[in-house]
């Protein structure tokens, strides 16, 4: 037990006598408790990453990455490729149209009117913006867009690019504000402009963190499943288009498979969840080492 | 920002005039330096344009039902989408619950780690947990909803809720929650939940519990303090403002949450049972649940819930951040 707590001076008076024991058991039965907390924290992943591996790995055959959704769902075969596409296409999408914009506003709140009460406001309004329910994006993006336009991946997209938007601007203006000002002074000394140095000083600079956000932001997105119910239907072949007819994406197939009680059926949800949490999990990953390689440069 | 310099005009966030003059002034470039400007801004604004649109858009298409159902739309528990009756009561009840007993099991656990992180664990140790928490929150919602509804679920109900039922279901009070055997209930959404917003209220608590100055430990420890007394008398007050915002954010994030919640809560459209064991619904399960098969007016009633639970979360998470801004400011004022 007692390598888990570091000793601080509270350490060596708990060996003192003069303190009273019911105090010293209060504070062990304290240290039971954060310690076992984290227990508390991993016994719930464990479970979860165990019975995705175990119960997803049989599903990874080649057919799976290749072959069309079955007609019938209750009965094995079969693949996930057209769910796996559409994944991949409504988050690079999303990201395409959230990345550029998220920036963006970022640059106009660090860089522009950051402190003016305008700034101040957008800055909030983006923290708020984070916490709305990313079906109630689904729901907006029906009334605005599906509606009008029909199921599509684009109406996905559209849906995760709005909740991607807030997180990439605030974690984006972080990462600028570590760029020192020395920088921009020195691009202004050079005779740049304003624009210039934003765009060929400060963006640079900071391109490690804003990178690592930005995969951080995709990684959520290539998750979602409410925001695309809604919106891009359920397809079972596979369909390229953007802006043509009904996709279908790897969350929303687990969603449906999960419901129903067929064991084929559920089989294909774990294999889906594997799939999906790899790919959720490479996409971390990348953005750890990136943030990692952008911290060491800056305590070199 | 802690340079020296830094008041001079040419910071960022700064005003635009004096020392920078020259380079707002005329001359070529001017132009694309403004059309710069206002696109940033333009990307700035839009944040502000998706939320008020989110209001108008949802709000427009659900107001057929707001019109048909009026006040009985948030104050009855009458679904019934064939007889054109639609209150809501029941599936708000549902997300408050489930959102509420979340809490109840995130909040200890969330803040047993986050001192653990801080205040007591070597630092070869925090490293590691850190990774759990991102991991945690990595986790697509609806893969937790997956391991609830195949796993979890069939699990509790028959070896869990309903020993519990059969020992202290018929007592006074205790009885009243802990009563029931579904395994789909608004319990398993609770437990769900609270797996899924353990990582945020953890990572913003510790943000919070970081900004306890030194001084403040060192005197706790300086008059004989245990590490449990330090925490208590040092960290917890300090902290506390700051502490209240982060559970706080963690509610908002667990109302809103769909996919997880839809998978495990049993679909039991316009229960409202104290019984923790027993199947319920909430608003965003009873959006995603329904809405293939609605339309017209039910269409229109479920983007209401979708209007109301947007409502809600929005009031939850602006009280939530004011007290963070609060807190932040305090922090840095002392």
């Amino acid at each position: 037990m007692n390598e888990l707590f570091v000793t601080t001076e509270s350490g060596d008076l708990l060996l003192s006598d003069t303190t009273k024991r019911s105090r010293r058991i209060r504070n062990r039965l304290a240290s039971i408790w954060m310690a076992g907390s984290v227990l508390v924290a991993v016994v719930p992943l464990a479970l979860v990453i165990g019975y995705v591996l175990i119960k997803g790995v049989g599903q990874l055959t080649p057919d799976w990455f290749t072959k069309d959704l079955p007609a019938v769902t209750r009965r094995a075969g079969g693949g996930m490729g057209p769910a796996i596409v559409g994944t991949l296409l409504i988050t690079a999408v999303a990201a395409g149209m959230a990345v550029p914009l998220g920036v963006l506003g970022a640059i106009y709140l660090h860089e522009y009117g950051g402190r003016g009460r305008l700034g101040r406001l957008i800055r909030f309004m983006a923290d708020v913006m984070t916490g709305v329910p990313s079906i109630v994006m689904g729901l907006f993006v029906y009334t605005v867009w599906t509606i009008a336009h029909g199921l599509s991946a684009f109406g996905g997209a559209l849906a995760l690019a709005c909740l991607m938007l807030p997180i990439i601007i605030r974690t984006t203006e972080e990462m600028l504000r570590l760029v020192p000002d020395e920088l921009r002074q020195a691009s202004y000394a050079l005779g740049n402009r304003k624009w210039r140095t934003i765009l060929t000083v400060v963006l640079p600079a900071a391109f490690g963190g804003i990178t690592s956000g930005v995969m951080l932001a995709i990684a959520r997105a290539a998750g979602e499943t409410a925001p695309l119910v809604f919106t891009i239907g359920a397809a079972r072949n596979l369909n390229l288009s953007i802006f043509n007819g009904p996709t279908t994406a790897l969350s929303v197939q687990i969603f449906g498979n999960a419901q129903t009680p067929f064991e084929a059926a559920q089989a294909r949800a774990w294999g889906a969840a594997l799939t999906l949490v790899a790919i959720v999990f490479i996409l971390t990953i990348l953005a750890r080492i990136v943030a990692a390689r952008v911290a060491r440069r800056h305590n070199a | 920002m802690a340079i020296g310099r830094s008041d001079m005009d040419i910071t960022p966030g700064g005003s635009s005039g004096g020392a920078v003059a020259s380079l707002h002034g005329a001359g070529p470039g001017r132009r694309a330096d403004q059309l710069f400007h206002s696109v940033a801004l333009i990307a700035g604004l839009l944040v502000l344009a998706i939320l008020g649109l989110i209001a108008a858009s949802t709000t427009h298409e659900a107001w057929p039902a707001f019109r048909s159902q009026g006040l009985s739309f948030v104050t009855s528990s009458t679904w019934i989408p064939a007889e054109g009756k639609f209150g809501a009561l029941a599936f708000i009840y549902g997300t408050v619950l489930s959102s509420l007993l979340a809490l109840l099991l995130a909040v200890p656990v969330s803040l047993g780690i986050a001192l653990y992180a801080n205040e007591a664990a070597p630092s070869r140790i925090r490293r590691p947990i850190i990774a759990v928490l991102d991991l945690l929150a990595a986790i697509p919602s609806v893969v937790y909803g997956l391991w609830g509804v195949i796993v979890l679920a069939p699990f509790l109900g028959p070896h869990v809720y309903s020993p519990i039922n059969d020992a202290v279901g018929s007592w006074p009070v205790v009885g009243w929650f802990l009563n029931g055997s579904s395994g789909r209930s608004f319990m398993t959404a609770g437990i769900i939940l609270a797996i899924m917003i353990t990582p945020i209220v953890t990572s913003l608590s510790r943000e919070v519990i970081a900004t306890v100055p030194r001084a403040q430990r060192e005197a706790a420890y300086a008059m004989g303090a245990t590490r449990w007394e330090m925490i208590r008398l040092a960290v917890l007050p300090w902290g506390r403002g700051g502490i209240v915002g982060a559970i706080m954010l963690g509610l908002g994030r667990a109302m809103g949450e769909t996919i997880a919640v839809a998978l495990v809560i049993g679909s039991q459209a316009g229960q409202v049972t104290t019984h923790l064991f027993e199947a319920g619904d909430s608003m965003a399960a009873v959006i995603v649940n329904q809405f293939g098969e609605a339309s017209g007016t039910h269409r229109a009633a479920l983007v209401g819930l979708g209007v109301v639970l947007f409502v809600v979360t929005i009031i939850v998470n602006v009280s939530a951040r004011s007290i963070v801004a609060r807190f932040d400011r305090q922090a840095q004022g002392i």
